[in-house]
């Protein structure tokens, strides 16, 4: 079913349809989860977390909690008949309820099912619970220094990069550490959950990975996965924030549906969502490069140290990916890269937009900033100078061969239709007038690696069914969190059978229709469900062409299918009254799909081989404002020339670029997490925690997609994944800031800043700069 | 007179078109849970149940003359219930047409890809409708900026949103959907339907405290300053609510109950605006909206901080009283307000006093506030002469966000030396604080950047500012003394620019 060569994409494929629920969205008429019309009897769910970061549970009395007005039952570790665990990847690790140890301050101690949510949130706070505190990790560095990790580290390796370092003309060593970040999808967490008979459970859930939900469920529940049922009609936002992470307010929900025989409802407050679920992992990057005159890398070295919480969850794909991109689009020669997995007492930290890969980004771009100012050159020049090059510097430190390299090409192309040079005098001409207000700009390149690294999750399901009426039932493993993959899975669909879009349901993705589904992440959504509904639907179309050429007495290839009409020989007939001969004539007019990704295979114990089918690029200039008085800073112009091979739908991969370029300029601007000295988080709320405003994004923007000629591999009709790189253009954000700061003494320093650049940050960076010609006292 | 004259028939409003009387409902609901949970309703979304994502955003009509409305967008998530009584409700569930054709702005929505997960559009097209509804001319992006601050969205990245923003507001474009569909001239329709709501608003009216008493708790509504006073005379426990932009998230994020409930937003004396003298004089109950174009006309520095508190929802429904009566360190308008040499007015059954802003504060959490007393108005100095107010808003986001700093500085000068000085800064202490030391060191002294220097050190005896999750302690000390020498910057140097965004800004180019 692999066409390996290029498809045409007439019909409904390459256009920029709108996205399928658009009208629904702004009609108010599309649900969520929490806008199904509540079933009579429904309680409500209130999962009460602990007060200690680190902390034996010395005594819990909940019985003036159970005591109180409209509470149906309050539910316990001791409660669950099942496991109490919900770890993704089997690490025994992630109790649905606190059993006797907390972990980190909010960690879910007891639920409250109630008549009304206000009853549930009310009664939860009658409990007394007393603690006998533990010592608690709360930093990297602490963690570090302690050896506190929740899994071994991992080590990448090519060429001897001690040997290498020594031999350099020029070493720098340095360290930069790197925010996490809250996912902030807009819809919190939130799972109805309906009994059945036999105890079976039916879930609708905001989750990017319904099958992991049904089998946590399931365990949890002490049931086996075919008693348990998930559906998944959309999400209103996720980014990785609902990948593992919607599982425990599913099993609370269930737990509760158990235990009262009503439906029951969790949907957790955004306080409560903010402070129980897991983040972006902050890292710590430490990188010793060594490099010659002209700042071309000769070795480095890497310690990473990823900040994963209490748990393990997903940090060891996680750590993984970040080692992945630690070079970004670089060719390192003698390369050593060492992640360290830290447990700490905070939330356990877990998928987000790029899994890990910005993390490596950013530390791999601070490095080319380096040697830039080491070497006295734009870090424009040293970039291009490090770029993946032809036969000797093509392989990446996990010794994959790097096939599809276009970044000199883009970079070329955006240094022209940007103007860089010339923005670049202007810029050092406005800050040696300008003494307060400074500016800075930067072109950082995004190469980010398509596929999940673990192999066996690349493979997707689909399920197709046409009526006798002509419509046809589409349903795929693949969510729908405002990405656009239902819409482009529709019309790959419509384009095979060549029919209208219209005729295609999109239905809520569901355990009961494509079991054993992977997440919907890393990218991978619609290269793979794309697939497998294509192969739905070939399997189909052949049926009907076999059909209508044994019924109508034609050959097969005089079978047609043009616009929701199949030509067979002088015959033609309407997609519809096709689909009722085969009917009549007994014709199975449902098929299943599968794909599985080729030419990825990965030894992990070696960190050798391809992990990737293929890598995404894309290349940003950002040019920005600082004011050096109070630290603030504002974006002025964005130029972006993005990758999406051929695109299925050209309106979806602009919104996915433009809001992941957005939410990555966030991340590493204005979106802080902040914990006291005691663990608790401080930014649980929008009031502290900022995302990008609308007046953040700015009015210049100049964004173009490429890629016309296609993927050179076989994907779906030749396109490329959307999903994430683009949040990575944003690292040339916090490179024009570091540009900024550096310009106060000419370009000589790196400044001394972290990530996300607040303006306390920035003014820190300003503040500890040597006096230079552009400094202020 | 509240007990014998008082209305008890409960809250009477339109949702939609559709008349609503509520009495038996607890006045600490929030309209967002009325919609979702009475109504089933459920286009209006909750992201944050605190007011700072806009996924709840609805249009509350008021009267306007006799014919016309007034539309504002407010936060229903921290709205309560009562406020709605004698107005219009408008949900996204009211835009289309009789014909269910979209709306302008909802079509522009949908055609300029504005929406992904599509969790955050419901709040963004009432925003939009409002601002069409508004608009008299094509928005330029600053406006729609204004316009959308209060709008989260984590999926689109805005481009799109503020496309379909532009595209809404051209003028074809901002027709009334049932003039459209009934063939008429839209403005002609849209006339139509205002004064027939106009009306039918008006019948809701009572000049009577609206009084609701079951077994949900207690709700006033005074119309007047009188009724008011008398109310809080019988019942001190009572807690008042204006807005309820603090008040509302005590009930959703903290679990209180607020009863009895006294809202003083129809007050009618604490509604008034006016130039007496060489003051103008706010009532309490005038909103940050309302008060924004006096406020700039007078000192602009103050405008452009009032175009930066909340957004635009919070500034539709929050006021300068409830600002200043919640005592907040880090409320925006005190510092300004003390800096410029504001008073407050208070009323006790009729019985005024006033006193300078500075002294109401008393310290964290304890304003000089009597039992049955409430805050009727603030006094704002007019300017005289050159507008030398500076004021400047520090925050990890331009829009909708909480100051870690604020510093207002009024400083006169006569012959190049410091004549006069008041300077104050909010989120330095436990309170908006004046830099006493500061004045000192600068007040008599020539304007030059060795005063500003003595200034700056003087500030470290003034404040010993804290850590939190907004800023660091050193960072608030180094902000506050750079803000000084901002101040004196551009008051000495007018060709560098200075800030970011606002007046002085380095714009791109
Ligand atoms: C999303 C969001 C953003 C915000 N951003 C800002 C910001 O940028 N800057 C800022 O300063 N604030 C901000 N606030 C806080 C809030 O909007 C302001 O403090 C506002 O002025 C409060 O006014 P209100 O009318 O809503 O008061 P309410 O919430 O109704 O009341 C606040 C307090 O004042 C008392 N009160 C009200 N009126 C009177 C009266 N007449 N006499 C005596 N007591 C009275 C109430 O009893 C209560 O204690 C924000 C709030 C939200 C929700
Ligand atoms: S729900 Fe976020 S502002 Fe109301
Ligand atoms: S479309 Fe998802 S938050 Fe705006």
């Amino acid at each position: 079913m692999d066409n390996a060569t290029p498809v045409e994409a007439p019909g409904a494929a390459g256009r920029p349809h709108p996205h399928d629920s658009g009208r629904k969205h702004v009609t108010g008429e599309a649900l969520f989860v929490d806008d199904i019309p509540a079933p009579a009897d429904l309680v409500y769910v209130h999962a009460a977390g602990s007060e200690r970061a680190h902390a034996r549970v010395t005594r819990m009395d909940l019985d003036r909690v159970r005591a109180a007005g409209g509470v149906r039952a309050v539910i316990t570790a001791g409660d669950i008949p099942g496991v109490n665990d919900i770890s993704p990847t089997g690490t025994d690790d992630d109790p649905v309820l606190a059993d006797g140890l907390v972990q980190f301050h909010g960690q879910p101690l007891f639920a409250v099912a109630a008549d009304t949510m206000r009853q549930a949130r009310a009664a939860a706070r009658l409990a007394t619970v007393e603690y006998e505190d533990l010592p608690a990790i709360l930093t990297i560095e602490e963690a570090l220094e302690e050896k506190s990790f929740v899994l071994d580290p991992h080590t990448m390796r090519r060429g001897d990069a001690d040997k290498g370092l020594q031999d350099a003309p020029h070493r720098i060593s340095g360290r930069i550490r790197i925010g996490g970040q809250e996912q902030f999808y807009l819809e919190g967490q939130v799972s109805l959950a309906l009994p059945g008979e036999d105890g079976d459970m039916v879930v609708q859930c905001s989750s990017q990975h319904p099958a992991d939900v049904q089998h946590q469920v399931a365990r949890v529940l002490g049931l086996r996965a075919n008693g348990v049922t998930v559906i998944v009609r959309r999400m209103g936002g996720a980014f990785g924030g609902k990948e593992t992470q919607a599982a425990q307010w599913a099993v609370l929900a269930a737990l509760a549906a158990r235990a009262t025989g009503r439906p029951a409802k969790m949907c957790l407050d955004r306080d409560d969502d903010m402070v129980m679920t897991g983040k972006r992992h902050p890292f710590i990057a430490d990188y010793d490069v060594g490099f010659d005159d002209h700042g071309r890398i000769q070795a480095i070295k890497y310690m990473f140290a990823s900040g994963c919480g209490f748990s393990a969850d997903l940090s060891a794909s996680i750590s993984d990916r970040a080692m992945f991109h630690a070079d970004n689009g670089y060719y390192l020669d003698n390369v050593e890269i060492v992640c360290h997995r830290c447990k700490t007492n905070t939330v356990s930290n877990t998928a987000f937009r790029g899994f890990g890969g910005p993390q490596g980004m950013v530390a791999m771009e601070r490095v080319i900033e380096e040697i830039a100012r080491k070497v006295g050159r734009d870090p424009l020049a040293i970039r291009k100078l490090n770029y993946y090059g032809g036969e000797g510097r093509n392989v990446t430190p996990y010794h994959m061969t790097v096939e599809d390299n276009v970044l000199p090409e883009l970079t070329a192309e955006l240094e022209r239709t940007s103007d860089y040079g010339k923005r670049r005098d202007e810029i050092a001409a406005f800050n040696r007038t300008s003494p307060v207000i400074k500016r800075g700009l930067a072109l950082t390149p995004v190469k980010f690696g398509i596929s999940f690294t673990t192999t066996f999750l690349n493979q997707a399901g689909a399920l197709v069914h046409i009526y006798t009426d002509g419509s046809i039932h589409l349903n795929h493993g693949g969510t729908e969190m405002g990405q656009g993959l239902f819409i482009k899975v529709a019309q790959v669909v419509a384009d095979e059978l060549r029919v209208s879009l219209d005729r295609i349901k999109i239905t809520a993705t569901d355990t009961a229709k494509v079991p054993n589904t992977s997440p919907t992440a890393a990218s991978s959504g619609t290269d793979m469900n794309g697939k497998a509904a294509q192969a739905a639907a070939r399997t189909l179309k052949g049926r009907l062409r076999a059909f209508a050429a044994g019924h109508f007495g034609v050959d097969e290839a005089e079978v047609e299918f043009r616009l929701d009409r199949v030509g067979a020989g002088k015959h033609e007939v309407s997609f519809a009254e096709l689909v009722k001969l085969a009917y009549l004539n007994r014709v199975q007019l449902s098929a299943t799909g599968f794909y599985r990704t080729p030419k990825i295979s990965y030894d992990r114990e070696k960190a050798a081989g391809r992990p990737f089918l293929y890598f995404s690029y894309g290349v940003c200039v950002s040019e920005v404002a600082i004011d050096t008085l109070t630290g603030e800073s504002k974006v002025l112009r964005v130029d972006i020339l993005h990758e999406v091979g051929r695109s299925l739908n050209p309106a979806i991969d602009r919104g996915q670029v433009e809001g992941g370029f957005i939410q990555g300029m966030g991340w590493l601007t204005s979106e802080e997490l902040w914990w006291d000295s005691q663990g608790r988080l401080g930014t649980h709320a929008p009031s502290t925690y900022k995302i990008p405003a609308c007046g953040d994004r700015c009015e210049d923007f100049r964004l173009t997609l490429l890629g016309e000629t296609g993927n050179r591999e076989g994907t779906i009709h030749r396109s490329k994944a959307v999903g994430e790189p683009p949040l990575m253009l944003a690292i040339s954000v916090f490179q024009a800031i570091s540009d900024a700061v550096s310009s106060l003494d000419d370009y000589r320093t790196v400044p001394g800043l972290d990530t996300p650049a607040t303006p306390e940050r920035i003014l820190n960076a300003v503040n500890g700069m040597p006096a230079g010609p552009g400094k202020k006292p | 007179m509240t007990g014998k004259t008082a209305r008890t028939e409960g809250i009477r409003f339109l949702l939609g078109e559709e008349a609503r009387q509520l009495e038996d409902i607890d006045p600490n609901t929030t309209v967002l849970e009325y919609l979702r949970r009475v109504e089933g309703l459920t286009g209006t979304k909750e992201g944050c149940a605190e007011g700072d994502c806009g996924a709840c955003t609805v249009v509350v009509a008021e009267r306007s003359g006799d014919d016309g409305l007034t539309y504002r967008t407010v936060n229903a998530c921290i709205l309560f219930i009562g406020a709605l009584d004698g107005r219009q409700l408008i949900t996204v569930e009211h835009l289309q047409g009789a014909g269910g054709g979209l709306h302008p702005v909802q079509r522009a929505m949908v055609e300029a890809h504005a929406s992904q997960c599509g969790f955050c559009t419901p709040g963004f097209v009432m925003s939009l409708f409002a601002l069409t509804m508004n608009a008299t001319d094509t928005p330029g992006r600053r406006r729609i900026d204004d316009e959308l601050a209060g709008n989260l969205c984590r999926c689109t990245g805005y481009g799109p949103i503020i496309a379909a923003a532009r595209q809404a507001c051209k003028v074809q474009a901002c027709q009334d959907q049932a003039g459209q569909e009934a063939g008429q001239p839209p403005a002609e329709a849209r006339a139509q339907t205002e004064k027939r709501i106009n009306q039918r608003l008006r019948r809701m009216e009572s000049p009577e405290t609206l009084h609701l008493k079951g077994r949900h708790g207690e709700y006033f509504a005074p119309k007047t300053a009188a009724a008011l006073g008398e109310i809080l005379a019988r019942r001190p426990d009572a807690t008042m609510v204006a807005g309820a932009t603090d008040a509302g998230l005590w009930i959703t994020k903290q679990g209180r109950r607020l009863d009895p409930m006294v809202y003083v937003g129809q007050v009618a004396e604490l509604k008034e605006i006016h130039l007496i003298d060489e003051f103008l004089v706010i009532g309490a109950a005038v909103t940050f909206d309302q008060a924004h174009q006096a406020i700039a006309g007078e000192y602009a520095d103050f405008g452009e901080l009032i175009r930066r508190i909340g957004a635009r929802q919070v500034r539709n429904q929050g006021t300068i009283g409830g600002n200043i009566a919640n005592g907040s360190p880090i409320g925006d308008s005190p510092p300004a307000l003390i800096a410029l040499g504001a008073t407050l007015v208070l009323n006790r059954g009729g019985g005024l006093r006033e006193m300078p802003l500075e002294d109401f504060f008393i310290e964290y959490g304890r304003q000089d506030l009597n039992p049955g007393e409430f805050v009727q108005a603030v006094r704002l100095p007019r300017r005289r002469g050159e507008d030398g107010f500076r004021c400047y808003k520090v925050a990890k986001r331009f829009d909708q966000d909480i100051s870690a700093v604020l510093g207002a500085f009024n400083i006169t000068l006569e012959n190049g030396r410091v004549a006069r000085a008041r300077i104050c800064y909010g989120g330095m202490a436990g309170t908006p604080q004046r830099a006493l030391a500061c004045e000192q060191a600068i007040i008599g002294r020539p304007w030059t950047e060795e005063t500003v220097r003595a200034g700056r050190r003087a500030l470290r005896r003034d404040f010993t500012p804290m850590t939190d999750q907004r800023a660091g302690a050193a960072y608030r000390m180094a902000v506050a003394q750079n803000l000084l020498t901002k101040a004196h910057m551009e008051t000495t140097n007018a060709e560098w620019p200075t800030r970011l965004v606002g007046k002085r800004e380095a714009a791109h180019g």
